[in-house]
C-alpha cells in the first residue's frame, strides 16, 4: 500500500527519431507536473484534487494535445474535451466541444459538483462556464503554430491524423503510420486506496467539427472504482470499441487479474498502434502499457520508484530514473 | 446457435397509476414494432439493420421519449441523442445534441458507417446530417404540447424530471396517492418534481441477435425535461447506455448518470466474458449490485438466441421475442 502517481503526455506513432528539441520540453513537461503530483500527494491532498491540478498542468502546457496546444478540428478551431472521475464515490463529470475555457478538466469537475449532470457539450458547457465564472480565453491562446502546420499537413495527407506525424515534405508517403498521440491524463491514489482519474485532450486532427472521442467517455478513456483507476490515450474510436478503461478494471474485479495483468490484457486486445493507458490500483501498484511507438509517460510510487520516458524501457533515448 | 432474438423498450420507471388506455396506447405501440422486428429478422436482416428499422419506428411515434415526444430542455427545446453498436466487430455510431433530425438512430449509424469517428454532437452533428441528405425537419415537429406542460410543471416545481418513477415506500395504492397529492406539507407525493399521474414518456431502445448469431443494440432518447442545454446522458455512451460484442447486445434505460457511473451496458457484456455468468444471471448481477441508488432497466440478448431484461424502478415499457414463436409485451 502506498501512494501512487501516473501520468501521460499522449501515447503515439511517436518516432525514435524526434528531435531534442521536441524531446526536452516534453520530458521537463513530465518531471515538473510529476513533481506536483506527488508533492500534492505527500501533502495528504485527495487523489481527486490531485489528478485535477496535474492535468491543469499539462492543459497548460503547450507541449501536449490539451488545452494550450490542443490540435485543430478541420475548421481550424479548438474543440476541448475532458473528463474526471472519483474511485470513491463513482461520481464522475465530463465536458466536450469547448472553445474558450482554459482548464477543461476543472469545468469537467464543477459539473460533477455543481449540476445534477455528469456531461456537458458544446455550447451548454460554454454556457455553464461563464455561469460559473472560470477563466476563459480567446482562441488564441489555444492555438499554437505547430498545431496550424499540422492541420495543414493533414488536409494535405488528406487524413485524420491523431497528432505527432512527421510533417510529409512534398510527397505522400504511402504509409505515415498512424499518429496516435494525443490527449494528457493522470491517475492517482493514496495511502487509503482512494482512486481518481483524469483525461483531457483537443482531439485529432483535422477532425470533424463535433467529433467527440474517447478521453470524455466514461469507461472508453477515463474510469475510477475501488480498484483502479485508469487514463487512456491513443485513437478514440478503437477506445470507445474497446471501452478500454473500464475493462481494466472489469478484468481485476471479475476475472481476479492484477493491474499489470489487466491492463495488459486490454493493450493486446486492441489493434497494435492505437492505445496505450496509465494506471493505479488501490494497493499502489502502477503500470503504464502502450502499444504504440511510444507514450509520453511518467509515474512515482511511495516506495520511491519514479519513471519518466517515451519509448518502450530499454529502447535508445529513454529515460528511467529507478529509485530516484 | 442460429436462432433470432429481439428484444424492445420504451424506457424504466412507469406511473403505477398510469391509466389503462396510456398503458394499451404502449403496448400497441411495443407490439408493433416487436412485429416489425420479427418480420425483418425472419426474411433474414442483419442485427444491426435490424435494431435500426425498430428504433426508427419508435422515434416517430410520439408516444414514447424519442424523436418526436422527446423531453424537452429548459430553454423548451429538444436535443435528442442515440447510439448504435453493431456486435460483430463491435463498430458504433453516436450523435447528440441534435434538433432537426427526424431520425436520431439513422444518423448514428451514418457517422458509424459513413464517417471516419464514432461520435458526432452538435452543430457538427447537424452539418453532417446534412452533407448526407438526412431527413430533417424544423425543431418544433419533435415538441408536443403533453411535453411543453411537463415541462412548465418541472420548471414550477424547480427540478429536474427523470424519465421513471420510484414508488415512495408505504404507498402502494392509487387512492392512498391521490389523497396524498393534495398535501402541501414537504414529503406530499411529489416524485422527481412531478404529481406522480402525470404521464411521462421514455427513451427507447432494441437489442437483436440475428440467424447468424450476430448482436445489435440501438438507443434513441430526448433526455431528462428540463435538462440543461448541452446534457448527454447515457444512450449516446457506448458502454453506459448501449452496447454489442460477440456475446450479446444490451440497451438501457432510467437515470442516465447512474447508469453512466456503472457502465451498465458494458457490464452486462463483462460479466458474461469475464465472470462466465449467463445471460440473465449477468442482467440480474448488473441491476442489483451495480446501480447503488440509482434506479434504471435494460433489455438483452445473448448469440444463443436467449433474451433478458431487468428494472429496479417501478415498470419497464418493454417487449421480447423469440424465433420458436415466443411473443411477450409488458410494462410491470
Amino acid at each position: 500500500m502506498g501512494w501512487a502517481i501516473a501520468l501521460h503526455g499522449g501515447a503515439g506513432d511517436i518516432p525514435l527519431s524526434f528531435p531534442v528539441e521536441g524531446r526536452a520540453p516534453r520530458e521537463a513537461a513530465l518531471r515538473h507536473c510529476l513533481e506536483l503530483g506527488v508533492a500534492a500527494l505527500k501533502a495528504n491532498r485527495p487523489p481527486l484534487d490531485v489528478v485535477e491540478l496535474v492535468v491543469r498542468e499539462l492543459e497548460n502546457s503547450p507541449c501536449f494535445n490539451a488545452g494550450k496546444g490542443s490540435v485543430l478540428t478541420t475548421n481550424g478551431t479548438v474543440e476541448m474535451e475532458a473528463c474526471i472521475m472519483d474511485g470513491n464515490t463513482k461520481k464522475c463529470g465530463a465536458v466536450s466541444g469547448l472553445s474558450t475555457v482554459v482548464n477543461a478538466i476543472s469545468l469537467a469537475r464543477l459539473v460533477m459538483e455543481r449540476t445534477p449532470h455528469i456531461y456537458l457539450a458544446f455550447d451548454g458547457a460554454e454556457a455553464f462556464a461563464r455561469e460559473q465564472g472560470v477563466e476563459t480565453a480567446h482562441s488564441s491562446h489555444f492555438i499554437t503554430p505547430e498545431n496550424v502546420e499540422r492541420l495543414k499537413n493533414a488536409k494535405e495527407a488528406k487524413r485524420v491524423q491523431i497528432d505527432f506525424t512527421e510533417p510529409i515534405k512534398g510527397t505522400i508517403p504511402s504509409s505515415i503510420g498512424d499518429s496516435q498521440i494525443g490527449t494528457v491524463g493522470c491517475v492517482a491514489v493514496d495511502g487509503h486506496g482512494i482512486l481518481a482519474s483524469a483525461t483531457s485532450t483537443g482531439g485529432l486532427v483535422n477532425k470533424m467539427a463535433g467529433r467527440i472521442g474517447d478521453t470524455p467517455i466514461i469507461g472508453a478513456g477515463t474510469y475510477a472504482n475501488s480498484y483502479c483507476a485508469v487514463s487512456a490515450t491513443g485513437k478514440g474510436e478503437s477506445i470507445i470499441q474497446a471501452t478500454v478503461a473500464r475493462d481494466v478494471a472489469a478484468l481485476m474485479e471479475y476475472k481476479g487479474l492484477s493491474l499489470k495483468e489487466a491492463a495488459a490484457y486490454v493493450i493486446e486486445r486492441t489493434p497494435k498502434g492505437n492505445v496505450g493507458l496509465v494506471a493505479v490500483s488501490a494497493n499502489g501498484e502502477v503500470t503504464m502499457p502502450f502499444n504504440t511507438t511510444g507514450m509520453f509517460r511518467a509515474c512515482a510510487t511511495e516506495d520511491g520508484y519514479s519513471e519518466i520516458g517515451i519509448w518502450p524501457s530499454g529502447i535508445n533515448g529513454d529515460l528511467e530514473y529507478p529509485n530516484k | 446457435m442460429g436462432s433470432w432474438a429481439i428484444a424492445v423498450h420504451g424506457g424504466a420507471g412507469v406511473d403505477p397509476c398510469l391509466p389503462a388506455v396510456r398503458q394499451e396506447e404502449a403496448r400497441r405501440v411495443l407490439s408493433r414494432c416487436l412485429k416489425l422486428g420479427a418480420g425483418a429478422l425472419q426474411a433474414g436482416l442483419t442485427a444491426v439493420d435490424v435494431v435500426e428499422m425498430v428504433v426508427r419506428e419508435l422515434e416517430t411515434d410520439p408516444v414514447f421519449n424519442s424523436g418526436r415526444g422527446s423531453a424537452l430542455t429548459r430553454r423548451g427545446t429538444v436535443e435528442m441523442e442515440a447510439s448504435i453498436m453493431d456486435g460483430r466487430g463491435r463498430r458504433c455510431g453516436a450523435v447528440s445534441g441534435l434538433s432537426t433530425v427526424k431520425n436520431p438512430v439513422s444518423l448514428a449509424r451514418l457517422v458509424m458507417d459513413r464517417s471516419p469517428h464514432s461520435y458526432l454532437a452538435f452543430d457538427g452533428a447537424e452539418d453532417f446530417a446534412r452533407e448526407q441528405g438526412v431527413e430533417m425537419v424544423d425543431n418544433s415537429y419533435f415538441i408536443t404540447e403533453e411535453n411543453v406542460s411537463m415541462l412548465k410543471l418541472a420548471k414550477e416545481a424547480n427540478s429536474i424530471v427523470f424519465d421513471y418513477r420510484v414508488p415512495i415506500p408505504g404507498v402502494d395504492s392509487c387512492s392512498a396517492i391521490a389523497g396524498l397529492m393534495g398535501a402541501k406539507a414537504e414529503g406530499g407525493l411529489q416524485m422527481n418534481g412531478l404529481p406522480i399521474n402525470m404521464y411521462a414518456p421514455e427513451t427507447v431502445g432494441c437489442v437483436v441477435v440475428d440467424n447468424n448469431g450476430w448482436c445489435a443494440a440501438a438507443t434513441s432518447t430526448g433526455g431528462l425535461m428540463n435538462k440543461m442545454n448541452g446534457r448527454i446522458g447515457d444512450s449516446p455512451l457506448i458502454g453506459s447506455g448501449t452496447y454489442a460484442c460477440d456475446v450479446c447486445a444490451v440497451s438501457c434505460t432510467g437515470e442516465g448518470e447512474a447508469i453512466i457511473r456503472s457502465t451498465l451496458a458494458r457490464d452486462v457484456a463483462a460479466l458474461m466474458e469475464y465472470k462466465g455468468l449467463s445471460l440473465q444471471e449477468a442482467v440480474d448481477y448488473a441491476i442489483k449490485e451495480r446501480l447503488d441508488e440509482g434506479k434504471a432497466g435494460l433489455i438483452a440478448v445473448s448469440r444463443n438466441g436467449e433474451v433478458a431484461y431487468g428494472f429496479n424502478t417501478v415498470g419497464m415499457f418493454r417487449g421480447s421475442a423469440t424465433q420458436d414463436g415466443f411473443m411477450e409485451v409488458g410494462i410491470w
